[in-house]
């Protein structure tokens, strides 16, 4: 069956439990419109602890096997660790040792250090995989069939939406924070292994039947700030080290200095200036990528020369992104995601800088996230095609290899959504007739900016009247698209075969495309 | 197409024998780009990249930034054969290192027109653009300046500038404000463009900012840019303020107004305007690209 952006998608998939059809597409705000959804709430778990009973335990393996672990269950991780992560490693390395098989995974992101993962594909210890995006080696796996059942890739929204509505239903969550205390209160953003928010972890404490805190900083009771608390958590584990210190979280997020991106990132910053949206206490979000960085940048420059004010910055938090707020150009920060380890102090101290669930950033399913006040976005793509639609998890050779994030969330809840890419990466275009996997609708997309010019989206007409008045360099996508074709050549399409190893999901649940596996 | 123009506010130098870089070249806001086959080509790669650019010069799309080559001195292996192989494909100009006489820039206009002869080219269409970069150069620089009509711009080297007056550029190039002078003023008294040297620490911007400022207060079109980073503050210093726009805006209006009824010479919130007055103002005009008809 068809999407209603003409993406094929099946009526059924097969799944660890059976066969489950599938929604498709029907528009970025369609299933919202009517103000409540039919999907179930799931209620929290009910659980108990004896008064002064202890819930620290000797080690990671002894907690496991307190929480009942079995066969099909799920188990649920953060990624607020980044490459830097050790502990999804080490638990399936224990839940093998146990010899529990049929595991979904759900980590709401998957770094390149976890293809150690990639022998459970084979032997059937993990069996589906439930993530935002897959890095490296394990995203090739999974990309080649070696998962026995789909990974779904979701949005973070989506992912809070799947929790919250038990689609995702977690057995047993395993948190690392970076200090906590004997209760299981924890935090990111101090111990030595600081990392930040743990905005992603919030929905896993609250819902998973099950909810392990591993630290390597155990701190005095109360432990404060306190990010998940202490009456979601079952067991807390103390470890020697959550991971590569430096891989998590290391020094601060500099501007670029690539020439290309610098390029674009000011086009960028020119498009908001000359959009109607940038205006006394407007709210912004940009990723930590290289364009979309420096945009910042450039706005910065902006918003000081007209004297303009912001309201609150949003989303994943860099270094750069704090200094706007500390600079007094925006209110405040609210922060599901930090990217390097200077945050965490802000985090920590200033009471501007406040950490939220990916509940309250993006998910479609409440009454209001705060995607939903979001008056500009700038976010990346690795492919963009001619109806404005964006790929940010498949690479041009049709892997697994990237995340979708906040993507199609922001996207859908903000004012403007502005896409910043180059035209063609070394030989490869990265404006397409069609993008191998569309995780964005193109309807969410009001412009794209390249070093080569400027496109809106033909569903803004007066948005592109202003730019053109502005003077800025407006291209038609499918002009720049002929432009990138004849410089760059049209790459041989990727050959899938027919089997599906991923499903994306739109944020509301709807299925807007799937992956098939590469054909070798 | 993102623009078009004929101002020399920014010059982007790129080898000439990087693909990848010439590919983009006119994507960053340069109002040139010198495609390079002189200094920054290795003797190894000099036919490498005089064939990579006389197939890439036809092909790519610049935006509009006037494209120049900078070909090899005549007195080396490399020069003529720079002539050979560039002239045909007729970029918009050719800029030629070392100068030191009108004699040598007449030398090399003969040679190309040669070449344009046996192509059935033109002799109007490609511009000649003189460097000056040594010390009988600088003091040579108004004959050359008025050597032939297809000489457009004059620019100073000033890092062999430098090197042939045995200084160093280490403290600012304060030292070469002499020559700076001289080659601005011949420029001047040709009614040509003249280009400024290049700011080689591409990570100080304010120190951009103060030698392209400078440049402008001595004289200079434009300024060369050794990275695409320093376009966009080069363009920017180059580039009229809104202030002088409006001054200009009213100077022209004004201008066409008294001169529709025969008076040449007119007095503008208490001030003289006359032919040189009107004239800069055109200038900012066409900087602001601003048509002076519309007004």
């Amino acid at each position: 069956m068809k999407t209603s952006i003409g993406t094929e998608v099946p009526e059924f998939i097969e799944k660890k439990k059976g066969r489950g059809k599938l929604k498709p597409f029907e528009g970025a705000w369609t299933r919202l419109r009517k103000g409540w959804m039919d999907e179930p709430t799931v209620s929290l778990p009910t659980k108990a602890k004896m008064p002064h009973a202890s819930k620290m335990e000797k080690d990671l393996r002894t907690a496991i096997e307190k929480a009942n672990p079995r066969d099909g269950m799920t188990v649920s991780f953060h990624h607020h660790l980044r490459n830097g992560d050790a502990l999804v490693n080490r638990t399936m390395d224990i839940l093998a040792e146990l010899g529990i098989q049929n595991i979904t995974l759900a980590a709401s992101s998957l770094s390149a250090v976890h293809a150690h993962l990639i022998p459970y594909l084979e032997n059937g210890t993990i069996t589906e995989i439930w993530t935002s995006g897959m890095r490296g080696e394990l995203g090739k796996a999974v990309s080649a069939g070696k998962l026995a059942y789909r990974a779904v890739i979701h949005s973070h929204g989506g992912r809070a939406r799947a929790i919250h509505t038990g689609e995702l239903s977690i057995d047993l969550a395993v948190l690392a924070a970076s200090a906590a205390d004997e209760e299981g209160n924890a935090t990111g953003c101090c111990g030595p292994s600081a990392f930040g928010s743990m905005g992603y972890a919030i929905m896993d404490a609250r819902y998973a039947k099950q909810v392990i805190v591993v630290t390597d900083h155990i701190v005095p009771y109360p432990c404060i700030p306190i990010s998940i608390e202490q009456t979601d958590v079952d067991y807390v584990v103390k470890v020697d080290q959550l991971g590569d210190v430096g891989e998590i979280a290391s020094g601060t997020t500099r501007i670029t200095k690539a020439p290309l991106d610098l390029r674009i990132a000011r086009l960028a910053a020119q498009v908001i200036e000359h959009s109607e949206f940038m205006t006394n206490g407007f709210s912004f979000q940009v990723g930590a990528g290289g364009a979309s960085l420096a945009t910042a940048k450039y706005v910065h420059e902006i918003m000081k020369k007209h004297g303009i004010k912001g309201s609150f910055l949003l989303g994943g938090v860099t270094s750069y992104v704090v200094e706007l707020m500390q600079h007094g150009l925006f209110q405040s920060v609210f922060d599901v995601q930090s990217f390097d380890a200077a945050v965490s102090s802000s985090l920590f101290s200033d009471r501007n800088h406040i950490e939220i669930s990916s509940d309250m950033y993006a998910n479609p399913f409440n009454c209001g996230s705060m995607v939903n006040k979001l008056d500009i976005v700038v976010l990346g793509a690795l492919e963009v095609d001619v109806n404005f639609n964006v790929n940010v998890i498949t690479s041009s050779e049709g892997t697994i290899m990237g995340a979708s994030g906040g993507h199609c969330d922001t996207a859908a809840g903000t004012k403007l959504a502005v896409v910043v890419c180059p035209s063609f990466r070394s030989r490869i275009p990265t404006i397409k007739r069609k993008v191998q996997h569309v995780v964005t609708p193109g309807e969410s997309v009001d412009v794209v900016v390249t070093e080569r010019g400027i496109c809106v989206n033909p569903i803004h007409p007066h948005l592109e009247d202003r730019l053109r008045t502005a003077g800025l360099p407006i291209r038609r996508i499918q002009d720049l698209h002929d432009e990138v074709d004849a410089i760059v050549g049209v790459p041989d399409a990727v050959s899938y075969n027919d089997r599906i190893v991923a499903v994306i999901e739109y944020r509301d649940g709807t299925t807007i495309d799937v992956i098939h596996e590469i054909k070798h | 197409m993102l623009r078009h123009t004929k101002k020399r506010r920014s010059m982007l130098y790129i080898p000439g024998n990087n693909a990848a870089m010439i590919q983009q070249g006119g994507v960053f806001g340069a109002d040139c780009v010198l495609l390079d086959l002189e200094d920054s080509i290795s003797l190894a790669e000099k036919d490498a990249a005089r064939i990579l650019l006389k197939h890439a010069i036809p092909a790519v799309d610049f935006y509009g930034a006037e494209v120049v080559v900078r070909i090899n001195h005549q007195d080396t292996p490399f020069g003529y054969e720079d002539l050979q192989e560039i002239v045909p494909i007729q970029p918009d100009g050719l800029r030629l290192p070392k100068i030191e006489s009108a004699a040598e820039v007449l030398h090399v206009i003969r040679l190309i027109e040669k070449i344009e002869d046996e192509h059935h080219l033109p002799h109007d269409r490609l511009t000649v653009e003189a460097m000056i970069e040594t010390a009988v150069g600088v003091e040579n620089a108004l004959e050359i300046a008025h050597s032939s009509p297809r000489v457009t711009a004059v620019a100073i080297g000033g890092q062999d500038l430098a090197a042939d007056m045995g200084i160093t550029l280490e403290h600012g190039i304060g030292s070469l404000e002499y020559a700076s002078q001289r080659i601005v003023m011949a420029a001047k008294a040709a009614h040509i463009d003249v280009m400024d040297t290049v700011f080689v620490d591409i990570d100080d911007e304010d120190g951009l900012r103060a030698s392209a400022r400078r440049a402008r207060h001595l004289g200079f079109t434009g300024k060369a840019a050794i990275n695409p980073r320093q376009i966009d503050i080069i363009n920017e210093v180059f580039s009229p303020n809104e202030s002088e726009i409006a001054d200009a805006i009213d100077i022209v209006s004004a201008y066409k107004r008294h001169n529709a009824a025969g008076v040449g010479v007119f007095a503008l919130q208490g001030k003289m305007v006359d032919a040189p007055v009107v004239a800069r103002a055109m200038r900012i005009l066409n900087l602001a690209d601003i048509d002076a008809d519309t007004l």
